[in-house]
C-alpha cells in the first residue's frame, strides 16, 4: 500500500499567497480581475483540499492512522540540535479546516465580487483576503508553534487590515484599533505559552509537543494550556476578551462572514483541539476552565444578543455565543464535536451574515432591523437561504446546527456535567429565541423600508453564493450521522474519539434541545409576529426593566474596561511614556548613545585624513603585537 | 647535471589564467576601437572572461591537491573563494560599466585592472606558499592602487589612492618582513610542506618547541600585512579615506573581493598551516577582532557620508568574520565562507545603489542627500534597505544567516564572551543602518533636485544582489553546504 | 620557551640600529663641510644645468617612459641568463621565454597604442 504522501498541501497555501501579493503588489493594474483571480486561487485551492483528502480516504490503515504526513516546504532555521522548518501537517483535523476555510472562503470571495464592486479599493481588497486565506491554511497546516504563531498573527493582521477596510470611517479605525488591541493581550499570553512549552519539550513540533504532554507535571501541564487558551479567548473572542468582536463589524459584510464567522475566530477552537493532549494532561482544571468559560460566554452573548437591534452585531453576539458552545464541548472532551459544531456554525453563520450584507446592499447600508420589515417578499432567495440558517442555529431537526448542539449537550450530559449541559440547554432557548427575533422583525410582517430606498434582490453573484451556504446549512449534519464516514470517526486518530451516552438518553436529550429550539421560537413568534405582540413586548420589558437595560446595554462591560483597564492603563501608559520612558529609557539609551557618539568623536580625531599619522597608528599596532607576542613567548 | 622540468599542471591557476589572458585581450582590444564602441563590448569581453574563468573553476570542484611545487593548492577552499570572487568581479564590471558611461571616465584600463585585481585575489585563495600569497597580494593591491584613483578629475580620488598605495607599501613591508622571519624560522616558506620539503605546518607537527619564538613573531607580522588587506584595527585607517575616494563600484569591489582575498590566505595560513600554533596567534587576532568590531561600530555612527559609512562598517564586518577564524573549527571556516560571499553580494548591492543614486560625478553621497530618497526611487530605496538588513544581520536576510554561523562556531569554540561582544556590537551598528532608513523613508528632500539616470546593467546587478540576498536569507542550505564541502576539501585543514 | 630563541633577532635589530644610526652620525660629524656653489648645484653628469631645477617641473612623461624603459630593460636581463643556459633547458625554456616575451608583447602592443612612447601631446 502507498504511504500518505500530499504532495499538493504546499500549493493550497502558495496560491492565495501568490495570488495576495499579485494582488496587492499590481493592485489597479489587476483591477477588472481581481475578484475573479482571488475567487480562482481559493477554489483551486479547495479543489486541491479535495484531491488530498481523496488521497487521505484512500488510506484504510486500522484505526485511520497512516493518514498523517509532515511535508517538508523547507528547512528554515537550523542551529545544532535545535531547527525549525516550515513544514505542513497534513491530518484529518487539518484537512477539515483547510477544507472549511477554502470551501466557505471561495463562496465567500465569490459573494464579494458583487458586494465590493463599486469599492475604490476593489483590487486591495481581494488582496488583503487571499492573505488571510493564505495566513488561515498556514495557521492550520503549520506543524510547528512557531509557523503556527507566523499564521496567528497573520489572519491577526489581516483582521486588522479589513475592520479597518473602510478606514475613513472614524468607527472602523477605532474598531480595527480595538481588535487589534484585545487580540494582542491573547497574543501575548499565547506567545507565553509556546515558551513554556518550547522550554518544557525543547521542540515545536505539534507531534512532538502532543507526545511530551503525558510527561508532563500537572502544573506545567496546566500552565501551558491556560497560557495557551488565553490566546484563544483573544482571537475567538470568549470571556473576558470577547468585546472586540461586535465592534468588528464596521467591516465589510463579507469580512465579518468569513473572518469574524467562519474561520479566523475558530482559530481558538481549532488550536486547543489540536494540542488536546496538553489540555488532558493538565488532569482536569485547564479543561474545567474551558468548558466553563464557554458556556458562560455563550449565555452572556446570547443574552446581548436578544437585546441588539444591529442586524450585523446580533449576528456577531450570535458567533461569539457559538464559539462558547466550542469551547464547551472542548472543555467536556468532545474535540471532535466542536470541530463538528464549528463547521456547521461556519455553514450557517456565513450564511446569514451574507444574507445580512445582501439585505444592506439593497437598502443602502441600512442595519437596523427596527427599520424594515417584511422583506421576504421582495427578496426572496435572501429570505429563503437565511431562514435555512435561522433553522439551524436554532437547533430545529433536521438542520445541521440541530446535530452539533445536540452532541455538545449529550457529551457535557454524559461527562456529568449537567450544571453546564443546563447552561447549554438554556442558551439553547435563548438562542432560537434571538435568532427568531432577528427574522421575524426583518422578513415577516409588512414591507417596511427606510425611506428613499429601492428594495430590489441581489446580483446573481451574490445570491449565487447564498445556495450553496443555504444547502449546507441544511444538510451540514450528516457528515456526522452515524456510519462509517463520521467526521467523529474520521477525526478519532488526531483528538481521540468524543464520547456520548447511549441507550435511551440521548433520544430524551436530543427531545430537550429540540423542544428548547422550538419553545425560543415559539415564544419570538408570540412577541414579534402575532397579532400584539408589540404591547406584550412592552409589558414584558416592563417588568424586566433592570435585566433587559443591562442587555441593552451589553452589561456596560466595555464601560468597565474602559474605567478599569483602559483609563488605568492609559494612565499608566503616559506615566511610562513620560517619565520611565522619558526620564529612565530614554536617557539610559541617550545617554548610552550619546556615550557611542562621543567615542566615535573621540575616534575620529584620530582620522585626521593625514596619511603619516595613519601609517602611525599602523605602527603603534605592530608594535603593541610585537610586545605582546614577545612577552608572550617570553613568559 | 641534466636539467628536470618542473611538473606544469595548470588545473589549479586556470581560472586566474584566463583572466589575465582576457584583461590582455581588453587592454589591448580597448586601444583599437572607439570609446562608443567600447562601452559595449569590453564589458562583454571581461564577461566572457569571467565566464570562462568560473568554468575552470567549477570544474575542479572536487580536486584536492598541491600543484606547482606545491606552491599553488587546488582543494574546494580556493575553489569557493574563486566562484564567489568570480561573481564579485562580474557584478563590479556590470556595475562599472553604467557608471563609466554616466561620468564619462570610460577607459578599456578599468576592465583590464578589475579582471587582473579577480585574478590576482583568486590567487591569494589558492597560494600555498607565502611567496605567492605575497605575489597575489601585489597584484591585486597593486591594481587597486590604480582603480581607487580611477576619478582622475577627482581630488579625493587622488588622495585617498595615494593614501592607499603609501599605506599599503608600508603594510607589505611588515608581510615581507614576516615571510622573511618565517623562513628564518622554518627554512621554507611553503605553507604545509612534506617530509622531504619543510614546511610550516611540516615544522610545527616535527619540532613542536624548538626556535618556534621567530615563527610566533612571524606570524605577527603576517597578521599584520594581510590586517591591513581586511581592514581590521588598527590597520584600518585607509578605509575610510579609500572607500570615499574610490569610485563606488570600485569600492564595493574592494569591500568584497579584497576582504575576501584576505580572509581566504587568513584562513588558509592560520586555521590550516599554523593550526598547531593557534595557541600564540589566537589571543592576537581575539584582540583584534574585539577591537575591529568595536571601533569599526562605533565610528560608523557618527559618519555623515555614506561611503564613509559603509566604509566603518566593512571594518566592523572584519571583526564579525575574525571570530569564525578564530573558532579554528571547520564550522568557522565554513562559516566565514559564507559570510563573506553573502557580505560581499549585499555590500555590492549596496554600493550598487549608492553609485546610482549618487548621480554624475557622485555628488550626492552624503547621508542628507538620502532624504526622501523613498519618495524618488522607491526601487533603489527598498533594495538599499534590503541590503542595509542584510548588513545589520536582521532575520530573512543573508546577513542574518552569516552571523548566525560565525557566532555558532565560535561558541562552539568556547568564546562566548567574543560573540556577546560581537552581539552588542551588531546593535550599535544596526544604528547606522536604521539611520539610513530613517533618513530615506520619514525625511522629505531638501528641494526638488534633477531625476537620476539608472542605467540598465547597473539596475540588473541591484535587482540580482537583492534577490540573492533574501534567497540565500531564506535558502541558505545549498550555501552553507557548498561552504561545508569546501572546508572538507581544505588540504591540511 | 626561553628569550634565547630571540638572541639572534635581537642581535639583528641591535646591529642594523646601530648601522644606520652610526652611518648617520658619523657621515654628519666626520664630514668636513665646505660649500660652493658648485656643490650646491644639482649633480648632472658634469653638465652645467641650464635651469634651476629645484622648482622645475618635469613632465609626468618622463617617468613614465623611464619606467618602461627599465620594464623592457628587464627583459634583456632575463634573456641573456636564459640563453647561457638554453643548451639545458630545451623546448621547456624556450616555451617558458616565449611565454614571457608574448606578455611583455602584449604591455608593448598596449603601451604603444595607448600613445605611451609617443612624447609630444
Amino acid at each position: 500500500m502507498k504511504a500518505f504522501d500530499p504532495v499538493l498541501a504546499p500549493y493550497i497555501v502558495a496560491l492565495p499567497l501568490i495570488g495576495a501579493l499579485g494582488l496587492l503588489l499590481l493592485g489597479r493594474r489587476l483591477r477588472a480581475v481581481a475578484g475573479l483571480v482571488a475567487s480562482a486561487t481559493v477554489g483551486v485551492g479547495f479543489v486541491l483540499g479535495v484531491i488530498v483528502l481523496v488521497q487521505m480516504l484512500g488510506v484504510t490503515e486500522k484505526g485511520g492512522h497512516g493518514r498523517e504526513a509532515v511535508v517538508r516546504v523547507w528547512e528554515w532555521i537550523s542551529a545544532g540540535s535545535f531547527s525549525v522548518n516550515v513544514d505542513l501537517l497534513v491530518d484529518p483535523l487539518s484537512m477539515v479546516m483547510v477544507l472549511v476555510v477554502t470551501g466557505v472562503g471561495t463562496l465567500i470571495h465569490v459573494y464579494s465580487i458583487g458586494y465590493m464592486h463599486d469599492d475604490p479599493r476593489y483590487s486591495r481588497f481581494f488582496g488583503y483576503m487571499n492573505l488571510f486565506v493564505a495566513s488561515m491554511l498556514l495557521l492550520v497546516l503549520a506543524d510547528n508553534l512557531l509557523l503556527l504563531y507566523v499564521g496567528w498573527e497573520g489572519v491577526g493582521l489581516c483582521s486588522y487590515l479589513l475592520i479597518g477596510f473602510w478606514f475613513e470611517r472614524r468607527a472602523a479605525a477605532g474598531a480595527a484599533k480595538k481588535a487589534f488591541i484585545v487580540n494582542r493581550v491573547g497574543d501575548f499570553s499565547f506567545l507565553i505559552g509556546i515558551f513554556v512549552l518550547s522550554v518544557t519539550v525543547s521542540s515545536l513540533t505539534v507531534s512532538s509537543i502532543n507526545e511530551a504532554a503525558g510527561g508532563m507535571t500537572a502544573g506545567i501541564a496546566t500552565t501551558a494550556a491556560l497560557l495557551l487558551f488565553g490566546g484563544a479567548t483573544g482571537k475567538s473572542a470568549q470571556i473576558p476578551l470577547y468585546v472586540w468582536l461586535p465592534d468588528a463589524m464596521e467591516g465589510p459584510t463579507p469580512v465579518s462572514a468569513l473572518i469574524h464567522a467562519a474561520t479566523m475566530v475558530t482559530a481558538g477552537v481549532y488550536m486547543v483541539a489540536r494540542f488536546s493532549p496538553v489540555f488532558e494532561a493538565s488532569g482536569g482544571l485547564a479543561l474545567g476552565v474551558v468548558a466553563w468559560i464557554g458556556a458562560l460566554t455563550a449565555l452572556w452573548a446570547a443574552l446581548m444578543a436578544a437585546a441588539e437591534y444591529d442586524i450585523k452585531r446580533v449576528l456577531a453576539y450570535s458567533t461569539i455565543s457559538q464559539l462558547g458552545y466550542m469551547f464547551l464541548a472542548l472543555g467536556v472532551r468532545a474535540y471532535s464535536i466542536a470541530i463538528f459544531h464549528l463547521v456547521t456554525h461556519a455553514f450557517f453563520k456565513a450564511l446569514m451574515f451574507l444574507g445580512a450584507g445582501s439585505i444592506m446592499h439593497s437598502l443602502d447600508g441600512e442595519v437596523d432591523m427596527r427599520n424594515m420589515s417584511g422583506l421576504r417578499k421582495v427578496m426572496p432567495i435572501t429570505a429563503f437561504t437565511f431562514m435555512t440558517g435561522w433553522l439551524a442555529i436554532s437547533g430545529i431537526i433536521p438542520f445541521s446546527g440541530f446535530f452539533s448542539k445536540d452532541a455538545i449537550l449529550a457529551s457535557a450530559w454524559h461527562q456529568g456535567r449537567y450544571a453546564l449541559w443546563a447552561i447549554g440547554a438554556g442558551t439553547a432557548l435563548l438562542t432560537a429565541f434571538y435568532m427568531s427575533r432577528l427574522y421575524f422583525r426583518i422578513f415577516e410582517g409588512d414591507l417596511k423600508v427606510p425611506e428613499g430606498v429601492h428594495v430590489h434582490e441581489s446580483p446573481p453573484s451574490m445570491v449565487g453564493a447564498l445556495i450553496p451556504l443555504g444547502v449546507l446549512s441544511v444538510v451540514g449534519g450528516v457528515i456526522n450521522l452515524p456510519g462509517l464516514l463520521t467526521l467523529d470517526h474520521f477525526l478519532e486518530p488526531v483528538v481521540g474519539e468524543s464520547e456520548v451516552p447511549s441507550g435511551f438518553t440521548p433520544w430524551i436529550l436530543g427531545a430537550i434541545a429540540l423542544l428548547a429550539g422550538i419553545a425560543g421560537i415559539a415564544f419570538a413568534r408570540t412577541l414579534y409576529l402575532l397579532p400584539g405582540g408589540a404591547t406584550r413586548r412592552a409589558a414584558l420589558c416592563e417588568r424586566f426593566k433592570t435585566p433587559v437595560d443591562a442587555a441593552r446595554n451589553k452589561f456596560w462591560v466595555d464601560e468597565i474596561y474602559g474605567r478599569g483597564i483602559v483609563l488605568p492603563g492609559k494612565a499608566f501608559a503616559s506615566f511610562c511614556a513620560n517619565v520611565i520612558d522619558a526620564r529612565l529609557v530614554d536617557g539610559a539609551v541617550n545617554g548610552g548613545g550619546r556615550v557611542v557618539a562621543g567615542a566615535g568623536w573621540l575616534f575620529r580625531r584620530a582620522q585626521s585624513g593625514y596619511v603619516r599619522s595613519y601609517a602611525l597608528t599602523f605602527l603603534f599596532g605592530v608594535v603593541v603585537i610585537f610586545s605582546l607576542l614577545v612577552f608572550r613567548v617570553a613568559l | 647535471m641534466p636539467f628536470v622540468p618542473p611538473e606544469i599542471r595548470l588545473a589549479g591557476i586556470a581560472p586566474e589564467m584566463a583572466l589575465v589572458v582576457s584583461a590582455f585581450v581588453v587592454l589591448i582590444a580597448g586601444t583599437f576601437a572607439r570609446s562608443r564602441v567600447n562601452r559595449v563590448y569590453l564589458p562583454a569581453l571581461a564577461t566572457i572572461g569571467f565566464g570562462a574563468s568560473i568554468y575552470f573553476a567549477v570544474s575542479v570542484w572536487g580536486e584536492n591537491e598541491l600543484q606547482l611545487s606545491d606552491m599553488i593548492a587546488l582543494d574546494g577552499f580556493a575553489t569557493f573563494c574563486k566562484i564567489s570572487l568570480a561573481v564579485f568581479g562580474l557584478l563590479t564590471v556590470w556595475l562599472g560599466s553604467d557608471y563609466l558611461t554616466r561620468d564619462g571616465i570610460e577607459e578599456p584600463e578599468f576592465y583590464g585592472l578589475v579582471l587582473l585585481a579577480v585574478a590576482g585575489m583568486m590567487l591569494m585563495a589558492s597560494a600555498a606558499d607565502l611567496i605567492v600569497i605575497f605575489l597575489a597580494l601585489e597584484t591585486f593591491s597593486i591594481a587597486l592602487y590604480v582603480l581607487v584613483g580611477y576619478r582622475r578629475r577627482s581630488i579625493e580620488g587622488q588622495e585617498s589612492a595615494m593614501k592607499y598605495f603609501l599605506l599599503g607599501a608600508f603594510s607589505s613591508s611588515f608581510f615581507l618582513l614576516g615571510i622573511a622571519l618565517a623562513y628564518g624560522a622554518v627554512g621554507s616558506t611553503n605553507l604545509y610542506g612534506n617530509s622531504e620539503n619543510p614546511g610550516l605546518a611540516q615544522f610545527l607537527s616535527e619540532s613542536a618547541s624548538e626556535a618556534t619564538g621567530v615563527l610566533v613573531l612571524a606570524t605577527g607580522f603576517l597578521v599584520v600585512g594581510l590586517g591591513f588587506k581586511i581592514a581590521a584595527v588598527p590597520f584600518h585607517m585607509w578605509t575610510p579615506d579609500a572607500y570615499q575616494g574610490a569610485p563606488s563600484p570600485i569600492t564595493g569591489f574592494m569591500a568584497a573581493g579584497s576582504k575576501l582575498a584576505g580572509f581566504a590566505a587568513l584562513l588558509r595560513l592560520f586555521d590550516a598551516s599554523l593550526f598547531a600554533l593557534r595557541w600564540e596567534w589566537r589571543p592576537l587576532l581575539i584582540g583584534i577582532a574585539v577591537a575591529t568590531m568595536i571601533a569599526g561600530s562605533v565610528l560608523a555612527v557618527v559618519q555623515e557620508d555614506i561611503k564613509r559609512m559603509l566604509a566603518y562598517s566593512s571594518i566592523a564586518h572584519a571583526g564579525f568574520v575574525l571570530t569564525g577564524v578564530i573558532a579554528t573549527n571547520d564550522r568557522g571556516i565554513s562559516g566565514s565562507l559564507f559570510y563573506l560571499a553573502t557580505y560581499g553580494i549585499a555590500v555590492l548591492g549596496g554600493f550598487a545603489v549608492v553609485s546610482i543614486l549618487g548621480g554624475k560625478d557622485e555628488h550626492r553621497v552624503r547621508l542628507v542627500d538620502y532624504k526622501g530618497a523613498f519618495y524618488e526611487h522607491p526601487a533603489l530605496a527598498g533594495a538599499l534597505t534590503l541590503f542595509l538588513l542584510s548588513l545589520a544581520g536582521v532575520p530573512v536576510t543573508s546577513g542574518f544567516v552569516g552571523k548566525l554561523v560565525v557566532f555558532g562556531a565560535a561558541i562552539e569554540a568556547g568564546y562566548s564572551w567574543v560573540v556577546v561582544i560581537g552581539m552588542l556590537t551588531s546593535a550599535i551598528a544596526a544604528f547606522f543602518y536604521l539611520r539610513v532608513l530613517v533618513v530615506m523613508y520619514m525625511q522629505e528632500p531638501d528641494e526638488s533636485r534633477p531625476p537620476i539616470p539608472v542605467g540598465r546593467a547597473a539596475s540588473t546587478v541591484v535587482a540580482l544582489t537583492a534577490v540573492a540576498t533574501i534567497i540565500l536569507g531564506l535558502f541558505w542550505s545549498p550555501l552553507i553546504g557548498a561552504a561545508e564541502d569546501a572546508t572538507f576539501f581544505f588540504v591540511g585543514g | 620557551m626561553t628569550l634565547g630563541a630571540y638572541l639572534p633577532i635581537l642581535f639583528l635589530v641591535i646591529l642594523s640600529t646601530a648601522f644606520a644610526v652610526l652611518s648617520i652620525v658619523a657621515a654628519s660629524k666626520l664630514s668636513p663641510r665646505n660649500w660652493t656653489a658648485a656643490k650646491r648645484t644639482a649633480y648632472e653628469s658634469g653638465i652645467v644645468p641650464e635651469h634651476d631645477i629645484e622648482r622645475e617641473r618635469f613632465p609626468v612623461k618622463f617617468y613614465l617612459v623611464a619606467m618602461l624603459f627599465i620594464i623592457f630593460d628587464i627583459e634583456t636581463v632575463f634573456l641573456y641568463p636564459w640563453a647561457v643556459a638554453f643548451e639545458d633547458l630545451k623546448l621547456f625554456g624556450l616555451i617558458e621565454m616565449l611565454a614571457f616575451i608574448a606578455i611583455l608583447l602584449a604591455a608593448y602592443v598596449y603601451v604603444w597604442r595607448r600613445g605611451g612612447l609617443e612624447w609630444a601631446e
